[in-house]
């Protein structure tokens, strides 16, 4: 090899080291992460420390702020009990990898599973081996199969999110029948995208609006900005909007400053503290979000240490842990928007 | 040196009369690439009645011309450069994945407390910088490495967004500096920054290919590497180059994302890389490499992107869409084959002799030496 390749060579490797030493000299200080779930819960006798559990936590990679406060809200939940010995499999988006996981937690012989899987049709043999192992599977979000595969499904209401959304906006322009209502949806093929319109026409239908114009993104900032932009230009006059979710809600809010429009308000979704944020101030078209809970595998963590200790839900008299529960989706406006914001994720 | 002797090097047609002596009579600016494009511009045009018909005042409006405009200028700009890496050989995966990772870079805590020191400018230099860099090592591993384009930017394409990841903790980054957004969503002139910006680059980037001898090093290294070799051309320097200025295209990409999103995110650019070849591939440019034009480019992107405005004036499906997106590529490319064996056949008629890249089918030896 000639002394020019090998010069070129070694300064390719001098380059590659620099890049990664480069690597180190920008980053991101720690954010202050929101506090994982409010802290005004009663007490209640079961939180007295009881046998250690072992709980295997899986989820979905981490790269919608939702998901993020998902897993951090539960290892926050899990460290404030003393009993709790948390296992958190690395978040991934490929469910033989989450497969694996699960897998993993059976032979490993932990007391309880908590689960949010990818796709849950796909992941519900594993849940159902489990039970079978004698393991209990919350199972969060993303509904199983099968009603065999998890003890307990906690859920959020994503029909209920379209009608929380609906009715807010049939409280603001009941009165105007040719109002014209646009819709911002997140990635068209999931079913809870499909369950979330489905919710907002039929409540729009109650007083007598519908869906005039609707376009899908992505859940990320770029398509949203996308779509927003061109849907600015298919009506030059709109008057309400819903946007799915606040995470491409960023790029929905920069297309409409961009388009220099105002006439309308809008209406995000998930609550995110960033549209919180914007709520309170008041300085955008933003006037109210829609939460789809981030606290769920937290209250999943709580379920499963109950169900594992053999203790019951305090509060209701039945002696067992309930099979389904399925959490409400508030509005949040500036009026309550204090409630909220601290349990709010980061986008 | 050896740049004029048209003989021995297989000096592929370039667009703009560069090579008067095969072209009749037309010289000049416009009847080279727009003849050769004429498909394009009728497939446009077609596009834009449809648009009026469909959508009347909505579509022929300012505000949505300058909308296309300005959705069509970050995929217009990677796309730019893709045209010189497909023309010289290659291709480049990785052009998404690099847009996000130099809007990440851009925007980390670091850079912006930084540029709030001293000037926004510093973040744009930051992401143009981490796309030149990221190219600069494509670059070195395709051409010295001696490793297949594709593979190696595939592997760019893994790595780069997983880095991205890595550094924003997969968070979308907000960008503080207010001068900086209020600079790019500016409009001077009453054209959006943007716009200003796509063209730029545009213009640039036509300058560079056909009036420069990079253009045509370009030409010959995607049409014959060992002719082009043997011509004296350092085909491996030359290939570098070639994918550092596709990095580059990419940061100021990343920049214009940043502006118009707002945003620095892991998730920018996602699938832009397909996008970005299938404007360049129905631009005219051929994946051998070889040939190519800036202006079809500019074209296949202001087609893609009014397509989608059209869809949503007309409130259709976003699936529709895509697939009226593959229909029209391959439509476009069939049209584009149609056209160059008729060009073939008439020129073979005259009996000039035969060009390197013309319509060369894939695997094809090209670049015989004339006699």
């Amino acid at each position: 090899m000639s002394a020019r390749h090998r010069r070129l060579l070694t300064s390719t490797v001098a380059l590659l080291g620099a890049g990664v030493m480069v690597t180190g000299c920008t980053g991101n200080t720690p954010e202050a992460t929101g506090s994982g779930g409010g802290g005004n819960n009663a007490a209640s006798s079961n939180d007295d420390t009881g046998d250690t559990v072992t709980i295997g936590f899986s989820a979905p990679a981490a790269d919608h702020g939702w998901m993020a406060q998902i897993t951090a809200a539960a290892r926050a939940e899990a460290d404030g009990y003393e009993d709790v010995d948390l296992v958190v499999a690395e978040g991934t988006n490929d469910v033989s990898a989450q497969i694996a996981q699960v897998e993993t937690f059976i032979n490993d012989g932990v007391d309880a599973i908590v689960l949010l899987p990818f796709d849950g049709a796909a992941l519900t043999p594993i849940a159902l081996e489990a039970m079978q192992a004698g393991i209990p599977v919350i199972n969060v979000d993303r509904e199983f199969d099968d009603p065999d595969a998890a003890r307990v499904t906690i859920l959020g209401d994503n029909y209920g999110m379209g009608v929380s959304a609906g009715a807010y906006v049939c409280s603001q322009l009941g009165d105007q029948p040719d109002a014209v209502v646009a819709e911002v949806a997140g990635i068209d093929s999931l079913p809870l995208t499909q369950e979330r319109s489905q919710g907002f026409s039929d409540a729009l239908a109650d007083c007598g609006l519908d869906v005039d114009n609707r376009v899908a993104a992505e859940f990320t900032v770029e398509s949203g900005e996308e779509v927003t932009a061109n849907l600015l230009q298919a009506a030059p006059q709109i008057d309400a909007l819903w946007n799915h979710d606040d995470d491409q809600g960023i790029g929905v809010l920069a297309a409409i400053t961009n388009a220099g429009r105002d006439e309308f308000f809008m209406v995000g979704g998930a609550g995110s503290a960033n549209a919180m944020r914007s709520i309170e101030a008041g300085d955008s078209v933003l006037q109210a979000t829609v939460i789809y809970p981030a606290s769920q595998a937290a209250d999943g963590v709580r379920l499963a240490r109950l169900i594992a200790q053999g203790k019951a839900l305090s509060d209701l008299i039945d002696v067992e842990v309930p099979r389904q529960i399925t959490l409400s989706a508030p509005v949040v406006t500036a009026d309550n928007v204090d409630q909220y914001i601290d349990s709010a994720f980061e986008s | 040196m050896t740049e004029d002797t048209r003989t021995p090097v297989a000096t592929p047609e370039t667009p703009t009369g560069a090579s008067p002596r095969t072209t009749s009579s037309s010289a000049g600016l416009l009847a080279g690439p727009v003849g050769r494009n004429l498909g394009l511009v009728v497939a446009f045009a077609l596009l834009c009645i449809v648009g009026i018909i469909t959508a009347g005042d909505r579509f022929a409006s300012t505000d949505n011309v300058l909308t296309i405009l300005r959705l069509a200028a970050v995929v217009g700009v990677v796309s730019i450069g893709m045209t010189f890496v497909i023309i010289g050989g290659g291709i480049d995966l990785s052009v998404g994945a690099l847009v996000a990772l130099a809007s990440i870079w851009a925007t980390t805590l670091s850079t912006q407390a930084m540029a709030a020191d001293t000037h926004w400018i510093l973040m744009v230099g930051a992401a143009v910088l981490v796309g030149a860099i990221a190219g600069l090592v494509n670059g070195v591993v395709i051409a010295y490495g001696k490793l297949v384009a594709f593979i190696a930017t595939l592997a760019m394409l893994a790595a780069a967004r997983g880095l991205a990841e890595i550094i924003a903790n997969r968070r979308t980054q907000i960008v503080q500096d207010q001068d900086f957004l209020r600079f790019f969503s500016g409009s001077p002139l009453g054209v959006p920054t943007l716009v200003w910006m796509f063209a730029l680059v545009a213009v640039a980037g036509w300058v560079l290919l056909n009036r420069t001898t990079f253009g045509r090093r370009t030409f010959a290294v995607g049409g014959n590497a060992e002719a082009a070799r043997l011509a004296g051309i350092r085909v491996q320097r030359h290939t570098v180059a070639l994918y550092v200025l596709s990095g580059v295209t990419c940061g100021l990409a990343a920049v214009m994302l940043m502006a118009r999103t707002t945003t620095g995110s892991s998730t920018h650019g996602t699938l832009l890389e397909l996008d970005a070849i299938a404007a360049v591939v129905i631009g005219g440019t051929l994946l051998v490499g070889g040939r190519g034009t800036i202006v079809g480019t500019v074209l296949g992107v202001l087609i893609f992107t009014t397509l989608s405005n059209v869809f949503t004036l007309n409130n259709l499906s976003s699936s529709a869409q895509a697939v009226a997106k593959g229909v029209i590529i391959v439509a476009a490319v069939l049209l584009q084959q149609r056209v160059a064996a008729g060009r073939r056949q008439r020129r073979s008629s005259k009996a000039l002799p035969p060009t390197a890249a013309e319509g060369a089918p894939a695997g094809a030896s090209p670049g015989v030496p004339a006699p």
